[in-house]
């Protein structure tokens, strides 16, 4: 579904422009290389500012890459224009890490699902509204209440809804279980594995629970500071992994013991 | 040891509605102790921390019950003298880090401010130590991280941001909820080493309020675990993993996955066990909703 080959990202850095001129660049993303399958869960995993945010907007084409190409489908999006991605923008949807910063206060619940649906021009969108409610697992009720009525964890799933209720090929889901409690996560990716097993979709789920991960994903891309440092199949990563990096993450996990080693 | 947060029956329920959010909650966090409110998703663990704050939301009302803090009985205050009592002692490391941050200012200024207000401090004064926070919560370059918008930093930054910032006045009592929800576990795990080391140095008091069993176990020495606004087990931490009392408290146990252990997935809390305690907590506070 996506080839990526040589991806580099640069963002204007802001804080050390000079007064006059143009703004250096932070290089943040550096020639990565990976494909995506049709019908794949691939895990994306690393520390905290390593990249996954940003790697996962541009294969979105909400950034356009410094250099590299990424094409989605056999078709090259490296610099398609605005307008030549707005057919291709409801087959991929991002479910993002902050849930109430992406929910419109002044919307209730059902608006919020509902109006990414009419602008997409969709029909029958009350019933597409109440389906997805109920794939999270969240009462009908609820689309009457705005978001700062809900719980963090209900609200994460409001953001959830509102992606699979496009019907979308491709969803990316960044951080959209690590706010939840242990039910609520069991629930999420129960969801996601029927979606991705009824409707063949593709995801690439960004998180750094790798519990979570060793559940979900049947291939996993550890970044460190903008590079790929290792890229292998869930069980290699947890029973014999190669980079010293992916060892240290498995090693800072906390398990529910007070008395575990290392601590 | 003496408390310094006493909360006694505490109850709250939404206004004109016969839901209860919270069922006489009673709690109490000493000096330098760090108290876990664990359980699921819409249990009322931030809710606990807000009452505490006074930053209930306005749908919501208390009962009744008592919050005292360094002894002082904040609901029997007037609503301004509350608030500067819990603004001279408290802070709080909310759970939404980018809502937190005001998106159009930058970081910098959004943690002087806190110093500069409460503390009157001199601009330069606060701008060092806000320096010296970024610092200790592992960030790499604090003046890049004081000049930016919160839209440029990661979401583990900007969650790191707010728990130095909540440090810097010096509290007494912290309010932390999920604070390390949005960091990768190796930060995750410097940053609770930090709170604890932090919290430890300055004899903070803590609610810390988490999902997280494993977290739990690290950083806290005592926990409440939350069912619908009641709480239905209080230990040490101790006693808690070696023999947990109630049977919601080893069913969440039992779903707490172990990535060590192949065997285990992910399974949501057994519904027999859920159907139960509720059922229990409705018989007793007899004609009052479940939240759920
Ligand atoms: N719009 C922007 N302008 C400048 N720098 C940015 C911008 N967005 C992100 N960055 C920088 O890019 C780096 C990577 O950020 P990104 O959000 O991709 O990290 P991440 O791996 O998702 O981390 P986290 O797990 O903390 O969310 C960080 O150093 C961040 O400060
Ligand atoms: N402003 C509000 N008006 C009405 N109900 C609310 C409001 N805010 C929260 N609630 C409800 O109160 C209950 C408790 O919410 P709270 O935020 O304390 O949950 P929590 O235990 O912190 O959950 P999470 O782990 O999801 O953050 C939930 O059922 C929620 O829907
Ligand atoms: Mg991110
Ligand atoms: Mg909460």
């Amino acid at each position: 579904m996506f080839k990526v080959s040589g991806l580099d990202l640069a963002l204007p850095d802001r804080v050390n422009r000079p007064l006059i001129g143009k703004a250096p660049e932070i290089q943040i993303l550096k020639g990565l290389t990976f494909d995506i399958s049709s019908g794949e869960v691939i895990g994306i995993v690393g520390g905290s500012g390593s990249g996954k945010s940003t790697l996962g907007r541009t294969l979105l084409r909400l950034y356009e890459p410094t250099a590299g190409t990424v094409s989605f489908e056999g078709r090259d999006i490296t610099h398609l224009s605005e307008a030549e991605l707005r057919p291709l923008r409801r087959r991929m949807q991002m479910v993002f890490q902050d849930p109430m910063s992406s929910l419109n206060p002044r919307r209730p619940i059902g608006a919020i699902i509902a109006d990414p649906l009419a602008l997409h021009g969709l029909d029958g969108i009350s019933a597409r509204v109440d389906r997805a409610l109920d794939h999270v697992g969240l009462p009908n009720a609820l689309r009457h209440r705005y978001p700062h009525e809900l719980s963090g964890g209900q609200r994460q799933r409001v953001g959830i809804a509102r992606a699979i209720a496009m019907e979308p090929d491709f969803i990316l889901a960044d951080e959209i279980v690590s706010g939840l409690d242990v039910s609520s996560q069991a629930q999420v990716l129960n969801l996601l594995e029927n979606l991705v097993d009824e409707l063949g979709l593709t995801l690439a789920f960004i998180s750094h629970d790798l519990s979570v991960i060793r559940r979900l994903c049947s291939r996993v891309m550890v970044l460190y500071r903008g590079e790929i440092v290792e890229l292998a199949p869930v069980e290699q990563i947890f029973d014999a992994p190669k980079a010293a990096y992916t060892r240290e993450l498995l090693d800072a996990i906390p398990l529910p013991d007070p008395n575990q080693k290392n601590w | 040891m003496t408390a310094f947060l006493e909360i006694e029956n505490l109850s709250a329920s939404l206004k004109r509605q016969r839901v209860r959010m919270l069922r006489s909650v009673s709690l109490s966090v000493a000096a330098g102790e760090v108290h876990g409110l664990v359980g699921e998703s819409g249990a009322g663990k931030s809710m606990i921390g807000k009452a505490v704050l006074g930053i209930l939301p306005a749908a919501l009302a208390i009962d009744e019950g008592e919050i005292r803090l360094d002894g002082e009985d904040l609901l029997a205050m007037r609503p301004a003298d509350r608030r500067r009592a819990i603004g001279a002692k408290a802070a709080l490391i909310p759970q939404d880090p980018l809502t937190a941050l005001n998106p159009s200012h930058c970081i910098g200024p959004q943690i002087t401010g806190r110093l500069v207000d409460i503390l009157g401090w001199d601009k330069r004064k606060a701008d060092m130590r806000a320096r010296e926070l970024l610092a200790e919560v592992n960030i790499d370059d604090p003046d890049r991280v004081m000049a930016s918008y919160p839209f440029e930093l990661s979401g583990g930054m900007r969650q790191r941001v707010l728990i130095a910032s909540a440090f810097a006045a010096n509290p007494k009592l912290i309010v932390a909820d999920e604070p390390t929800t949005a960091l990768d576990v190796t930060v995750q795990k410097q940053i609770l080493k930090l709170i604890r080391e932090m919290q430890a140095r300055h004899g903070t008091a803590m609610l810390f309020v988490t999902h997280d069993l494993g977290v739990v176990s690290k950083i806290c020495q005592r926990l409440s675990v939350l069912y619908a606004g009641k709480v239905l087990e209080q230990a040490t931490i101790a006693e808690f993993f070696a023999d947990p009392k109630h049977a919601y408290s080893r069913a969440l146990l039992a779903a707490t996955p172990k990535y060590t252990d192949p065997g285990s997935s992910l399974v949501p809390v057994d519904s027999s066990v859920t159907d139960l305690v509720a059922a229990e907590i409705e018989a007793v506070d007899e004609g009052w909703r479940l939240a759920r």
